[in-house]
């Protein structure tokens, strides 16, 4: 009787896949030295990820469906500038800014570790101000593209889609950017305080402040630099 | 088997994880409204779902009512029963079942089957009911809107949704679909937390492995979720967008009372992928939870060990898999390429292997087993075999041949009721029962219980089964009256008349449950600290019920699985995962084996 119980407990370490599936669900926690606030963003990143890619799925289904032609991306996303025609400049500008934002990232995680408070703060703000130069950017260009007639429902070049999945893609992904450039002014500013310093519990969660803020914000400020690579591979260079 | 050898990995003595810093409650509010324990926030989800679920079964008796007696209800016309239908199917599904079984056990159970001391992000956790709160109200309001609430079918297909001869077109639509946003932001935060828990959050020696099944269920289908609701979200955003401001995602070009409108080129079958690459993992988001309760109660109740305990483990995971590739079979008649039927009929009946394991496993279980019919175990065996029957159901259906003219009539309706109308709530009523004692330190009335399982057991048998006849008579689902189609014999719709009083008596029934549940919170008997002798960490605790933070000074230490129920040579008929093995009494079986 009960050879299952037995078998359950007494099972001497096999090899191969049982050998990993004991490791993976070992004591008390699965990833050894993940701490809980980055596991937490790591899964929510995973579900994010899904959003982002139903929303790239739907706009490309979308396109493939529609009727009539789809408005060329070089042309309408072309700027003149002293008096020279260039297709794709902004969006390159943004791009550019954009890493560049995920690379003073890095650096004020690298700093945070070292607990160098003044440097993790300023690159923060400077990713910040980055950041926020590139909503503005974007800001600039639903406005040359509405004062050219591009509405969510129709445009003067083709199909209406056009319209409709650049304003709904673009501005969830600038939604994403502007939360992430508050949440790094507030971290920034817990950063200056010296609250990670001194383990200052947090206002709503009660939790002990640590440099491994800086580290979650980081990933999730990479993930939306990423998720920018996408959508300007599929929106504008298709 | 005399000894009781550690598992290697129990030899981790230290505390790695470290205690969560509680905040404590400071007043009655922090304490009873904005309470950051997973367990008073259990409570609040179950409380908030059980009211949407007694608005919805009201929902239900007026569409029977409409049904049996067509024409004696004059304010049920057409328009109010494609109203009541899609509410009565959105709040249960999503409201009440998602909500009780993730928001309402994952909360209560999670954290105490782990040997946690809460959720890893309490604060997270909190918001997670508001949201669901808000999502409620706005759901309810859209009761009191003008046009009232929306009548497009749970499914919410366009371009029918949006368009002026729907009812609730002017504002319940939007407020529908506003809602449902609400609802999975706020699902989010408490998803991540549910998962991160389990994931990262153990007490010393709960390896994955050795967590009860509920737990797996409850953690799989919250995994599941995260990356299912994301579809919702993004239908429900464009479907916004296509309403609100004039855009075309899912409306093709259409003629509307003689004028053209001003859609075109969007594509309705997109809406239809969207929505059931949600819906169909949906289906089993509710069913994995009941799967892992189910199994945990029948083993406390036939006093055995779980049989084939990793099978299990890996038949949750592996449903849980199968399951996002499985959703177009919800849409055999919408018009896509036959390949996809094909492709979709054949990973839909492989889902069947797994599920069948379980159902194997929990026969196995009980075989030669202690049974005690308690009201929670027959609650579990009500929920087998309901289970089974709507399981067979779905193979028909699952065949594009036989589906295709099934779709659409009673079968249709019979067949999801079954497997995730009845079933997961006959789980959700078994895991009340078995639940109370901790939650409130009192037993609920055994006699009222079985009352209230016997007639909703046969009860919903009596409702339901006919409905199968009636599918395959061609009634179609939908309908407000069948109509004189002259297929129909006479006798189908007293048929109708007879489903319509059992569901009366059967939504009368509940309220049984419903005096029941609050009779015995002052009433009931006094229940102990583990009335059902019951192995997994919950019933471990110091204190019944558990006060904040669960676990008083020291977190219990794991030493065996969840189901050392019966060991031969062993003096007491079970062994809590927190017992260690030296105090582990020897010797022949007391007499006071079985349940109280
Ligand atoms: C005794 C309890 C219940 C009764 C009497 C009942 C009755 C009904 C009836 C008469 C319909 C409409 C059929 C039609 O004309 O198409 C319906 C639809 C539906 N019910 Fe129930 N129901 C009950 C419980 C539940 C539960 C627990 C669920 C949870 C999954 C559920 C989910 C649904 C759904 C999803 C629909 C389809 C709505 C639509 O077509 O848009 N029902 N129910
Ligand atoms: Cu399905």
């Amino acid at each position: 009787m009960d050879t299952a119980f037995t078998e359950h407990r007494t099972r001497e370490p096999a090899g191969g896949l049982a050998t990993i599936v004991d490791d993976f669900s070992a004591d008390q926690r699965a990833f050894r030295n993940v701490s809980w606030g980055k596991a937490m963003m790591w899964i929510f990143l995973l579900s994010d990820t899904f959003i982002f890619g139903t929303f790239l799925i739907g706009y490309m289904a979308a396109r493939m469906s529609t009727t009539e032609p789809w408005p060329n991306a070089s042309e309408v996303f072309a700027l003149e500038i002293a008096g020279r025609h260039l297709p794709l400049i902004l969006i390159a500008i943004m791009t550019f800014v954009l890493i560049s934002s995920s690379g003073t990232m890095a650096m004020a995680v690298n700093c945070g570790y070292r607990r160098q408070r003044r440097a993790t703060a300023a690159l923060l703000v400077a990713t910040a101000i980055l950041g926020a130069t590139f909503v503005g950017m974007q800001a600039f260009e639903w406005t040359k593209l509405i004062g050219e007639g591009v509405r969510p429902w129709g445009n003067p070049w083709g199909a209406a889609q056009f319209g409709s999945a650049f304003f709904m893609i673009t501005g969830f992904h600038g939604t994403h950017v502007t939360i992430g450039v508050i949440f790094l002014l507030a971290i920034a500013r817990k950063v200056i305080r010296g609250d990670f310093d001194h383990g200052r519990p947090g206002f709503f969660t009660g939790r002990r402040g640590r440099y491994e803020a800086v580290e979650i914000m980081g990933l999730y400020w990479h993930f939306v630099d990423l998720v920018w690579v996408f959508i300007f591979a599929f929106f504008y260079l298709w | 088997m005399a000894d009781i050898p550690l598992d290697r990995v129990a030899e981790t003595a230290t505390t790695e994880v470290e205690d969560l810093a509680l905040r404590h409650p400071h007043g009655w509010v922090t304490r009873y409204v904005f309470s950051q324990d997973a367990k008073t926030i259990a409570i609040q989800y179950t409380a908030t779902a059980l009211a949407v679920g007694f608005v919805a079964l009201f929902l239900s008796w007026l569409m029977r009512l409409q049904l049996g007696f067509p024409g004696t209800f004059a304010f049920i016309d057409a328009a109010a029963y494609y109203q009541i239908i899609t509410m009565h199917g959105m709040m249960m599904i999503v409201y009440v079942l998602t909500a009780v079984l993730l928001g309402g056990f994952g909360n209560y159970l999670i954290p105490l089957m782990v040997g946690a001391r809460d959720m890893v992000f309490p604060f997270a956790n909190m918001l997670s009911y508001w949201f669901y709160l808000l999502a409620v109200i706005i759901l309810l309001a859209s009761f009191f809107a003008p046009g009232g609430p929306t009548g497009a079918g749970w499914t919410l297909y366009p371009p029918q949704a949006i368009l002026s001869g729907t009812p609730g077109q002017e504002s319940g639509i939007i407020l529908m679909l506003v809602s449902l946003i609400v609802f999975i932001a706020g699902f989010t935060m408490g998803g991540l937390n549910y998962v991160v828990t389990v994931l990262q959050g153990r007490t010393r020696g709960m390896t994955l492995m050795r967590m009860p099944l509920t737990v797996w269920g409850i953690f799989t289908a919250s995994v599941m979720a995260l990356l299912a609701f994301p579809a919702l979200f993004v239908a429900c955003v464009m479907l916004l967008f296509d309403k609100l401001l004039g855009t075309s995602f899912f409306m093709p070009s259409l003629v509307e009372l003689g004028s053209r409108l001003e859609y075109g080129g969007g594509s309705p079958i997109l809406f239809q992928h969207l929505f059931w690459f949600f819906g169909h993992p949906e289906v089993y988001i509710v069913a994995l939870p009941a799967f892992g309760i189910v199994s945990d109660l029948i083993a406390t109740h036939a006093r055995r060990n779980i049989f084939g305990y990793r099978m299990m483990v890996w038949a949750i995971l592996a449903i849980g898999a199968l399951s996002f590739i499985v959703w177009a079979h919800h849409m055999y008649v919408s018009g896509m390429n036959p390949w996809f039927g094909f492709f979709f009929a054949t990973t839909t009946l492989i889902i069947a292997v797994p599920t069948a394991i379980k159902v194997y496993n929990w026969i196995l279980t009980l075989w030669r087993g202690d049974i005690h019919l308690t009201v929670p175990m027959l609650f579990a065996l009500g929920f087998i075999v309901t289970f089974v029957n709507g399981g067979l159901s779905g193979l028909f259906l699952g065949n594009v041949v036989v589906d295709v003219p099934l779709s659409d009539t009673m079968f249709v309706v019979a067949h999801f009721h079954m497997v995730m109308g009845i079933a997961p709530v006959l789980v959700i009523f078994g895991a009340i029962y078995h639940w109370y004692p901790k939650v409130t330190g009192r037993m609920m009335n055994d006699a009222l219980g079985k009352l209230h399982f016997w007639v909703t057991f046969v009860g919903t048998y009596a409702i339901f089964f006919p409905m199968h006849y009636l599918g395959l008579l061609g009634v179609p689902r939908r309908y407000h009256e069948m109509g004189e189609a002259s297929f129909f014999p006479p006798s189908a719709q007293m048929l109708n008349a007879y489903i319509t009083i059992v569901a009366l008596v059967v939504g009368a029934a509940q309220l049984v449950f419903l005096f029941n549940l609050l009779w015995s919170i002052r009433h009931g008997r006094e229940a102990g600290g583990n009335p059902w002798r019951a192995t997994s960490l919950e019933w471990q605790t110091p204190q019944t019920p558990p006060p904040h933070g669960n676990w008083g000074k020291e977190r219990p230490t794991v030493y065996r699985w969840a189901y050392d129920y019966n060991v031969p040579g062993v003096a007491q008929d079970f062994i809590p995962q927190n017992m260690p093995p030296e105090a582990v009494a020897l010797g022949p079986r007391l007499a006071t084996g079985g349940v109280p």
